[in-house]
């Protein structure tokens, strides 16, 4: 079986699954039962300064976005910092880490913008004897408007400060999670980096509104008629967390700044998707609070099941491997020509990839009397869509043309060689380089 | 208190609680959230070929999709705007021969959408609120007769009155509603669903129902046409086929279509007798309605006596395994020969059948099987021809349903084309109703 332990900024778990720091690691209670579920590691949900604890609403937390039958494709909070005194959570946080030596513990921190009230906080969670810290620099709503969490996420130089404090006094790993609610992700991972951080973790939630009440007239969630943004999580968002990891993956002034990746990580597949980006592990939340702790067991079983098949012996085998593949558009080859082939066989005539073509693409599928739907390779442009819409998988595949035969659709025989828009003689740019 | 066992004909086979359990609703109704997940399914296919294979073509993908996105009235909307009966033919409609048959889902996974749940859904939630979602137009002081509460005279009726005309409907029987009231099994019309879908559908006014007049003496259709603009027939199939055989006369010898009515009419079940050991001969749904609602009353053994194989049989083979998983056994290949009794019906003699050279022929070899009661369930006749012209044993009409006599239209199972369905006869009383409006507002 394969070897799922992971060393990240040599901090040792047994598998890459750390629960982010959410609702779900609040408190020892729940952290000592993930642990014996089996999560690799937790980030403790995020701590502030000594003194009166932060309140949360009374009313709903959480609004929510479902697919079909109710399933959870994504899910907005508003729920703020730990509610719970600094010093409880310090005891419970020591005693677990004393109790589960393997695991890793991390403990996510957000104070004040000022050197003096993180110069507080760091020895206290030295103390603790957690394996390192995560700066929450991150959360879009409620702190934000304190001038923490995202508030200080969107502006690289405080980034860079704050990192550079933790660092000062500090001993061991630090780690800058980062808010999504920017326009350049590489622009805070590059301040985190010139900080001294040891790593970045990302995405944190994106700021959202999931619904309105349409009797009401309010956003969900509503508390006594009025809503907020949220942040904004789960399944959904895995398309933009994945992109955001890549952008520091792949930018020459980030790449292989290590990398804790988090985003609507719901099965084995969507972890080893961003192992292969190039993060070192991944943090979950969405899919624990949908189904519970024992999901893990899945992603365990799944993720060794996969490596074992592919021949992978240790997370490392295939960490980044996908990041050499992830390329500006302009570098993509434009001789690459592909047609959509429907598999006679398999289709079950329901029509939808002719209606999605003949409709909103490229009319480029035919349809018979009898509901015989095929391919017009005069028409098709392997835009995928009909792959996207068809409801029976591998249906309708995208099948390359050989080199050396005609595209119907141009009449231009398909080249061999690689060429990108970069060369192309309707870019205006190489025209005028040469 | 009888049992099964009980010799002879009688009542009270099953205790009062027995017989609710046993006649309850065939299909329990959808949930809100049922319907959710089982709308979800749907692929709203391009040219959906479920819609092709409705009668009266609503188009389920958008009625079903109205369900996924919560708004099960416009949902009913869609279904009542091309089939205003689609309430009983939720309940009563062969899907697995029709629209669920035709699902590609039943192709890609051998379990369709469940259309015939779902439509059933969509039409209760607006029934239920006695909403009528259509509103008559101006009157156009126009009036038409319709012969036949049932189906087909019901859709044609509510068309007209929409259209803006006078519709009178007459029928024979002291209630409306037709095979839908009187030919349908108890557990696909339950909870007095039949009369209540009258009563709703005639909340569009402009409809006036005459019973208990029968076309006939009393009733001509030469006075019709001097005193309505228009005239449409649905009189269905009044005569049932009789078997042919000696001991047809005998006393437990019975058609199924009385057995049904008498048991949709009854008010308490436990009342109404049955015998111990129950033939039905035929192949129809109305054989298996017979044969099932037998089995249900606490007959001991019940038996459906086709002569030709399985898949000639015209109830489907959801119908046969409905009966079958009933308790009711299928009996293939068999034909009644001779009802013996001294009086009354004791046993039945059948004798096995082959075709040989396209006919159906005996092979010599009989048996007999002990029966109390002997259901003849072998088709329905039309009892009364009007002087209209024929096309083999119905009313010849054309697409629109116009008859051979101007001003007179024929739909439903009278009429000629079409399978015999409750759906078909929908769609044949809202053609025909169109017909009618136009040819009576032409030059208006």
């Amino acid at each position: 079986m394969a070897d799922l332990t992971t060393d990240f900024l040599g901090i040792k778990s047994p598998n890459p699954f750390w629960l982010a720091s959410a609702p779900p690691t609040d408190k020892e209670y729940n952290v000592r039962r993930a642990f014996e579920a089996g999560w690799g590691g937790v980030v403790w949900k995020t701590l502030g300064a000594e003194g009166p604890p932060v309140v949360n609403v009374n009313g709903p937390r959480y609004g929510v976005i479902y697919g079909a039958d109710r399933r959870v494709m994504g899910i907005n909070n508003i729920e703020l910092i730990t509610d719970r005194d600094l010093y409880t959570n310090l005891e419970e946080i020591k005693r677990v880490k004393a109790d589960y030596p393997d695991r890793a513990v991390i403990v996510s921190i957000m104070v004040p913008c000022e050197e003096e009230a993180w110069k507080a906080i760091l020895p206290l969670v030295e103390e603790t004897g957690a394996d390192g810290i995560e700066l929450n620099f991150g959360c879009p709503h409620g702190m934000a408007e304190r001038g923490m969490g995202s508030a200080v996420g969107q502006v690289p130089e405080y980034i860079e400060m704050v990192t550079r404090w933790c660092k000062q006094y500090y001993s061991k790993p630090v780690i800058v999670k980062l808010t999504p609610n920017i326009t350049d992700i590489r622009k805070p991972a590059a301040a985190a980096m010139r900080g001294g951080a040891d790593a970045v973790s990302l995405i944190n939630t994106i700021n959202s509104i999931t619904s309105v009440n349409l009797d009401t007239m309010s956003p969900e969630p509503s508390i006594d008629g009025k809503g907020t943004h949220g942040g904004y999580c789960g399944p959904a968002v895995k398309p933009i967390a994945m992109s955001m990891v890549s952008e520091i993956a792949r930018d020459p002034e980030t790449h292989g700044l290590p990398i804790s990746g988090i985003g609507g990580v719901t099965t084995w597949r969507d972890a080893a998707e961003y192992i292969t980006m190039g993060c070192g592990n991944v943090q979950v939340c969405t899919a624990a609070m949908t189904y519970g702790f024992k999901i893990v067991q899945e992603m365990i079983s799944g993720l060794s099941q996969w490596m074992d098949e592919k021949g992978h012996t240790s997370i490392q085998d295939f960490m980044g491997a996908a990041v050499p593949n992830t390329t500006d558009w302009q570098y993509l080859n434009l001789n690459y020509v592909a047609k959509a082939q429907i598999n006679q066989d398999d289709c079950i005539s329901c029509g939808r990839c002719y209606a999605a073509c003949e409709d909103t693409s490229h009319q480029a599928i035919a349809m018979s009397e009898d509901r015989t739907f095929t391919v017009i390779d005069e028409e098709c442009v392997a835009c995928n869509l009909c792959v996207d819409v068809c409801p029976v998988e591998d249906c309708i595949s995208m099948v390359a043309l050989a080199p050396g035969t005609t595209d119907p659709r141009t009449g231009k025989v398909v080249e061999a060689d690689y060429a990108n828009w970069t060369t192309h003689p309707n870019n205006p740019s190489a025209q005028a380089a040469e | 208190m009888n049992s099964p066992f009980t010799p002879g004909i009688a009542a009270q086979r099953l205790d009062a609680d027995a017989l609710s359990e046993n006649f309850a609703d065939l299909h329990a109704p959808l949930t809100a959230h049922e319907a959710a997940v089982a709308a979800d399914r749907c692929y709203f296919c391009h040219d959906a070929p479920c819609t092709t294979a409705c009668p009266t073509d609503i188009d389920i993908p958008m009625f079903i999709r109205q369900i996924a996105t919560d708004t099960p009235e416009a949902a009913a909307k869609t279904i009542f705007d091309m089939n205003i009966l689609g309430g009983m033919c939720a309940r009563v409609c062969p899907t697995e021969e029709l629209c669920e048959q035709a699902c590609v889902r039943e192709m890609a996974e051998g379990k369709p959408v469940e259309i015939g749940r779902l439509q059933r859904f969509a039409t209760d939630t607006v029934m239920e609120k006695g909403v009528m979602p259509f509103t008559r137009a101006e009157p156009t002081g126009k009036k038409v007769a319709v012969v036949g509460a049932g189906p087909a005279g019901l859709s044609c009726a509510h068309r007209l009155a929409m259209l803006g005309h006078d519709v009178t409907i007459y029928d024979a029987k002291d209630k409306a509603g037709g095979l839908n009231e009187f030919g349908i099994a108890a557990y696909k019309s339950t909870d007095d669903f039949a009369a209540k879908e009258v009563e709703w559908l005639c909340t569009i006014g402009g409809i006036e129902i005459k019973t208990g007049m029968a076309l006939g003496a009393a009733l001509k259709i030469d006075d019709l046409v001097g005193c309505f603009e228009a005239v449409f027939l649905s009189v269905g199939l009044g005569g049932v086929n009789a078997l042919a055989i000696d001991g047809d006369d005998k006393d437990g010898v019975d058609d199924a279509v009385s057995f049904i009515e008498d048991l949709r009419q009854a008010d308490d079940l436990a009342a109404l007798p049955v015998g111990r050991n129950v033939v039905v001969i035929g192949g129809g749904m109305t054989a298996v309605d017979a044969a099932v609602q037998s089995k249900l009353l606490g007959a001991d053994n019940v038996t459906i006596a086709y002569r030709r194989g399985r898949d000639a049989m015209s109830a489907s083979r959801y119908e046969q395994d409905l009966a079958a998983s009933s308790g009711v056994k299928l009996l293939f290949n068999v034909r009644p020969v001779e009802i013996h009794g001294n009086g009354t019906a004791r046993a039945i003699e059948l004798e096995y059948t082959e075709t040989k050279g396209g006919s159906l022929v005996g092979t010599g070899e009989k048996i007999h099987l002990p029966a109390d009661q002997v259901f003849r369930a072998i088709g329905q006749t039309l009892t009364t021809d009007g002087g209209l012209k024929l096309e083999g044993r119905k009313i010849a009409v054309s697409e629109a349903g116009r008859t051979s006599r101007s001003g007179v239209w024929a739909g439903g199972d009278c009429a000629s084309g079409g399978d015999d369905l409750t759906v078909t006869a929908v769609a044949e009383g809202r053609d025909a109703a169109m017909d009618i409006h136009a040819t009576l507002m032409e030059g208006a």
